[in-house]
């Protein structure tokens, strides 16, 4: 699979993830939603950059429910919960917010 | 399901084999499903947690850093033997300051790593229900 | 004919690094990478046992070994030479023979 962006094409694995982890982009990030019929706001890029910032220091991706309680922390215990994060991703915060972060698929997510 | 206690044993040193990494990624896995997990390091093991990894040299990923993450996942008995980093000359203080924040206390840093003997260490094996050995 | 011995194996762990050093001869050379970099530290279980070979052989350690363990060179028993893999090239070019001990 592959993803055209100005001219450019990004690979992508069978399942949609960014091959190339230092290839993203905020760009590709959008284009991959778009591609999934979501628009991002802020509150997408929020949980998208807070991904990409635990990739940074941990050289994992979160697992949903420590994704859920570090955005409870950080973001206000309103947020902290599985709705609110299904509400904007409805295929799963972990699976599709990490794919717009272009980070691996979790670990433990089947 | 019911919770058990699992305990997994860490005996080797990381990358010259894979069982370290392996270790790790088996016990993020099994932390998503809400089991007691404790981590036992003895013998080489004591290595997986040494600060100060540095692995430019040998073209691995440095997966040091990921250890650091158990506490989010609630994994925050870390079981370190005083003989084991005794016999290779090591103190706690060559080890990283692994903490896990304790959401029902404002978020407070608590550590991670018990310094156990190795009688002690056998006393906490005993108690396990699932133990794996890497 | 000096021989150079590689070892990657912990000497915590396995005995293939006493081994290797109950057969060493004098003027031999020892490479020490993957695991057994953690041998170089001195202050260990097995420290006494390698400063008594290095009596009358040359010890190495490849330094991104012991790095990557989070060991610091400064901790290496007195004597032992950190190399590169460059370092690992020109030693197996300045032995006629070579021999691992896995």
């Amino acid at each position: 699979m592959a993803l055209e962006i100005d001219g450019q094409s990004i690979e992508l694995d069978e399942e949609g993830y960014l091959v190339d982890l230092s290839a993203w982009t905020p760009e590709i990030a959008k284009a991959l939603a778009s591609g999934e019929d979501v628009e991002l706001t802020d509150e997408h890029w929020d949980i998208i950059n807070f991904l990409r910032e635990y990739y940074e220091e941990y050289q994992i991706a979160p697992a949903v429910r420590v994704l859920t309680k570090a955005v409870g922390k950080r973001l206000g215990k309103d947020k902290g919960n599985s709705k609110y994060l299904y509400s904007l991703f409805p295929y799963g915060p972990g699976k599709q917010a990490c794919k717009y972060a272009g980070l691996p698929k979790p670990t433990g997510c089947v | 399901m019911a919770t058990k206690k699992f305990m997994f044993v860490n005996r080797k040193a990381p990358y010259g084999t894979a069982y370290a990494l392996e270790s790790l990624e088996v016990v993020l896995i099994s932390a998503a499903f809400e089991q007691d997990v404790s981590l036992a390091f003895i013998d080489d093991g004591v290595y997986q947690i040494t600060k100060g990894q540095d692995t430019t040299g040998i073209g691995q990923k440095n997966f040091s850093n990921t250890y650091k993450a158990l506490g989010d996942y609630e994994v925050n008995k870390l079981y370190v033997e005083k003989e084991s980093l005794e016999e290779r000359g090591l103190t706690q203080d060559d080890l990283m300051d692994l903490v896990w924040e304790d959401e029902d206390d404002d978020w407070a840093e608590k550590p991670s790593i018990i310094m156990v003997s190795r009688s002690e260490m056998a006393d906490v094996m005993a108690e396990q229900e699932v133990t794996l050995s890497f | 004919m000096a021989m150079l011995h590689i070892v990657n194996k912990s000497p915590f762990e396995k005995v293939s690094f006493r081994s290797c050093l109950n057969h060493a001869k004098a003027g031999d050379s020892i490479l020490m990478i993957e695991d057994a970099a953690v041998g170089a530290i001195d202050g260990t279980s097995f420290s006494e046992k390698l400063k008594a070979a290095m009596a009358d052989k040359t010890v190495y350690v490849l330094g991104g070994d012991l790095a990557a363990r989070g060991l610091s060179e400064d901790r290496m028993i007195d004597g032992i030479k950190s190399v590169d893999y460059a370092g690992f090239v020109d030693l197996t070019v300045e032995n006629e023979t070579t021999q691992s001990w896995l």
